[in-house]
């Protein structure tokens, strides 16, 4: 028995540490632990609701939209304030880019180095990389001279002697499985997208002003004007801007990501049946489609027991509890409790070993992380989980039509998406139907101006003094890495508690009071590992579920203030 | 190995001498040097080894690893990922958990005082540093020994710099700038902004590298270049300020074309950076640009000193004067109005001054 410890985990947002039994070359237990901590819910009290989304949005600054989509929601759900269709288009736009974004750098920047040997394309034939490409796709980046160019750089990199961040890897590892042309054309598009990424997120300074951390969130609605006769407002040009980032969004992942993920996972299909993990999955839903007080969401909503398509049931909300008996926070209530968000606590208390040291206990407290359930059970969310409530509720229908066609690609059921490679199949498949919707979007927002709806704000709720004196509100949004819930209590214009509920939360928390693991811990359970001193398994599982770890460890709402309890300076 | 000249290795990429210096001109652009800099700065860069940068993630969002990956001119920004060996920077790194930090470990020794450590993210002092681990190592621990041997620190983003969201009211795990938690740190400067802009993270290393020294440092030790002046003093919405012309409520006439954020809560006057004229995501837009107000993510606190976001300014002179003034004296308003705006940094923001971090000539980074 072997006792692996993963600290940093690199290639995800934020700080984590994994450790792992591993006995017989397979994991068999495994503790996941979030090892920094902020308190930007502390942080928020006391301060204007309006503002909360800036704070919020720090939270992370790789999905650097979605708190603050949570936070405007749920502090408009409070006060009453209506964003007019412009601003539901606007945000919808926002919110795909992000995910696109966010999904292709993942693939390749994140995750691919995973499955993909860098050194290994060195060894391969251009012109058969060539072949390899254009059996895939009719992207046109793909010729002999192309690879070969591609090769070369490489080559030169790799022989000046500084590796820099490809340095001390995994490179040659027994798990590696591809062949040196696939290497090489994975390793080309690694630096295609790095490209994509920078152009597509252009879309968020058109809408936002910036990225990261766009600035065009309003409480009732946008600060982006809308009017086609103004140089100074989203106008034809915008629209014309948009629609060729669309264009070429759509052009990359449909005849890069999506062939990339198909022709990579052909050679990892044992994966479809490694890291299924806990079997329950949820998703709040989004992407309004109208103006209702309840709209037709785009990706519907939805909880699934035990890996059952057959049953999906509505979430309510009220189910949702966070506990705390392996974090290190106290609750007023004891720590073998679960705590809905309206009446959360968050009192820190690090009980650890002092650092530096080798092991945690995981016995004790050992993670930044609450552990969040769905009427006590811990559930997955995400791409997967979204997926899966599409696919079984069968809307939107495109991603009936992509699951079926990947499946039948690689020639495995659908029994196959509950699994490290199901997580990366949904996730291409997430940003596909995205991608298409984005157009539709874009047309909404050019019809809007032809009949000049310019209105971006619902302006009657924007002074506090039409608030109502105590009000409370929760705000949903399906974030890149899954369902995410912010909820806010709002007392004499000020933010009095502010809890959030994050999808790294729900994913990497530790086990809960009855003892239960966490998706990721679950997910672990059964992974292989060749060689305990280079886990590049564990990598897989874990990446596959797209770590953000600061977004998962919020934290706060002390009722307790003991925070200043350790000062060293 | 063989040790490649940078030209050479921009040749193996494909990227041509032409492409290079189109490169260079417009480095020299956002350095605020002439045009005739260029090949300057190309010499400099060709001729250089790469530097050993090394990038430490503490208290962050990672908001400024997701800003570098928007570097500037298409081609050249993967140039210049390569052309500076990033030897640790956990969100991109390929090796994870004992091969990460043996990468560290070694880039550490084998570049004794030579390396450039770049610091995002604040450092909590509180609970003997268990607000941030990495590999069992508390972030107070890791930064004292990374940023004690490198030849500069350069603290990314605001949380770095000055301790940014972590550190704002009431600070619940004591989040401390790098400045405050590195005491006597060699070389500090502050790239602050919430996250810091590409395109000046890249000026900064080009500016190094072609110069041979650190850029002269403003109060907070940022670079002049990017933060030596005003957002309000280079507004494109400027002359409506001066014009008395102002946005009232979000989406009305005054919005959509355009007009002076200043009522709705801008905090231009009050900030010090170069968003006007850099602008961001390769020059495409910026936040006032899209009809928001600055929120004043540059300066020290201002997620205490300018919130709450939405309440303007007080006493910025020359506000509501264009109304009435004639068109004689409105060369004069303009005068005293930036002249005010200046007093008024000081006397708006009360941030803490100073820093306790050290410098070989006590003004200038070296």
């Amino acid at each position: 028995m072997a006792h692996i410890v993963v600290d940093p985990v690199t290639r995800i947002e934020g700080h984590l540490r994994v450790e792992a039994e591993v006995d017989g070359g397979v994991v068999k237990e495994a503790w996941s632990s979030s090892t920094m901590f902020r308190g930007v819910e502390l942080i928020l009290r006391g301060r204007d609701p309006r503002d909360a989304w800036a704070f919020a949005q720090r939270i992370c600054g790789v999905c650097t939209t979605v708190h603050a989509i949570a936070s405007i929601r749920a502090v408009e759900k409070a006060i009453g304030a209506v964003p007019p269709p412009n601003a539901r288009i606007l945000r919808n736009l926002i919110m795909a880019a992000q995910a696109v974004h966010d999904h292709v750098v993942h693939f390749y920047h994140l995750h691919a180095l995973d499955w993909v040997d860098i050194v290994s394309a060195l060894d391969a034939d251009p012109a058969k990389t060539s072949s390899l490409a254009q059996s895939i796709s009719d992207w046109p980046l793909s010729s002999t001279n192309y690879f070969s160019g591609v090769r070369t750089r490489i080559k030169a990199f790799i022989e000046r002697g500084q590796l820099g961040i490809f340095a001390n890897a995994y490179w040659g590892h027994p798990a590696y499985r591809l062949p040196p042309e696939a290497n090489l054309m994975a390793v080309a598009h690694y630096l295609e997208a790095l490209d994509f990424q920078r152009r597509f997120i252009k879309i968020h300074a058109l809408l936002g002003g910036k990225n990261p951390h766009p600035q065009s969130f309003l409480v009732g609605g946008m600060a982006t004007p809308v009017d086609p006769d103004s140089q100074s407002a989203l106008n034809m040009d915008t629209i014309t801007a948009l629609d060729a980032l669309v264009a070429d969004g759509m052009a990359f992942v449909s005849r890069v990501y999506l062939p990339d993920v198909l022709a990579i996972a052909s050679y990892y299909k044992d994966w479809a049946s490694i890291g299924t993990g806990i079997g329950n999955y949820m998703a709040y839903g989004d992407y309004p489609e109208d103006d209702s007080e309840n709209p037709q969401l785009f990706f519907p909503t939805g909880v699934i027991h035990n890996r059952n398509l057959a049953n999906i049931e509505t979430v309510d909300h009220a189910k949702i509890t966070e506990q705390i008996a392996h974090s290190w926070y106290d609750y007023s209530v004891g720590d073998d409790k679960g705590l809905n968000p309206y009446k959360g606590e968050t009192s820190p208390h690090y009980t650890g070993p002092k650092p530096p040291f080798e092991r945690l206990d995981v016995a004790q407290k050992y993670s930044w992380l609450k552990s969040p359930r769905y009427d006590d059970a811990a559930m997955e969310v995400g791409p997967l989980a979204r997926m899966l409530v599409a696919y079984s509720t069968g809307r939107p229908t495109r991603v009936k039509v992509l699951v079926d066609k990947v499946l039948k690609t690689l020639g495995v059921g659908p029994e196959a998406l509950f699994s490290t490679l199901g997580r990366i199949a949904a996730r291409a498949i997430e940003t596909q139907v995205l991608v298409e919707s984005m157009d539709r979007w874009v047309r909404d927002l050019a019809e809007n101006m032809a009949r000049r709806e310019y209105r971006i704000q619902d302006n009657s709720k924007w002074d506090p003094a039409s608030w109502p004196r105590d009000c409370l509100g929760a705000g949903f949004h399906e974030a890149p890495r899954g369902a995410l819930g912010h909820w806010v209590h709002i007392s004499n214009g000020s933010i009095a508690n502010y809890q959030c509920v994050v999808p790294s939360t729900w994913n990497a928390g530790p086990r809960d009071a009855s003892g239960h693991p966490g998706p990721y811990e679950a997910a672990l359970v059964g992974t292989p590992v060749a060689k305990p001193e280079q886990p590049l398994e564990i990598l897989r599982t874990v990446h596959s579920f797209d770590p953000c770890m600061a977004c998962g460890v919020h934290v706060v709402d002390a009722t307790k203030r003991e925070l200043a309890r350790v000062r060293v300076m | 190995m063989r040790v490649h000249g940078l030209r050479e290795e921009l040749e193996h990429q494909g990227i041509s001498r032409r492409d290079f210096l189109a490169f260079c001109a417009s480095m020299a652009a956002v350095l605020g040097l002439p045009a005739s800099a260029g090949p300057a700065i190309a010499a400099a860069v060709e001729n250089e080894q790469k530097p050993i940068l090394i990038w430490l993630e503490f208290q962050d969002c990672a908001g400024n690893t997701e800003s570098l990956l928007r570097a500037g001119h298409p081609t050249v920004a993967d140039l210049i990922l390569d052309s500076i060996s990033l030897s640790y920077h956990e969100t991109l790194m390929a090796a994870a958990g004992s091969q990460a930090e043996q990468a560290l470990t070694q880039a550490v020794r084998d570049n004794a005082g030579k390396y450039i450590a770049l610091i995002e993210g604040s450092i909590p002092s509180d609970a003997d540093g268990a607000y941030c681990m990495i590999g069992g190592k508390s972030a107070l621990q890791i930064a004292r020994e990374i940023c004690g041997g490198a030849a500069a620190t350069i603290a990314v983003g605001t949380c770095a710099s000055f301790g940014g969201i972590p550190a704002a009211r009431p600070n619940p795990t004591g989040a401390l700038s790098v400045a405050d938690a590195v005491p006597g740190v060699k070389n500090l400067i502050n790239m602050s902004a919430c996250p810091a802009n590409a395109e000046n993270i890249t000026a900064l290393i080009v500016y190094y590298l072609t110069l041979k020294r650190w850029p002269p440092l403003d109060q907070y030790r940022r670079p002049l270049f990017a933060y030596g002046k005003s957002i309000h003093d280079n507004c494109e919405r400027r002359a409506h300020f001066d014009a008395g012309q102002y946005v009232d409520a979000w989406g009305d006439e005054a919005h959509r074309h355009g007009h002076c954020l200043y009522k709705m809560g801008c905090k231009g006057p009050a900030t010090s950076q170069n968003c006007p004229v850099v602008r961001w995501n390769e020059g495409t837009n910026w936040p006032i640009g899209c009809g928001h107000p600055c929120i004043g993510c540059a300066e020290p606190n201002f997620w205490d000193t300018m919130t709450p976001f939405y309440q303007r300014l007080p006493n910025v002179a020359g506000f509501d004067v264009g109304s009435w003034v004639d068109p004689v004296g409105l060369g004069l308003t303009g005068l005293v109005a930036a002249a005010a705006v200046a007093h008024g940094v000081g006397e708006i923001v009360r941030h803490r001054i100073g820093s306790k971090a050290s410098s070989e000539d006590g003004s200038e980074a070296e």
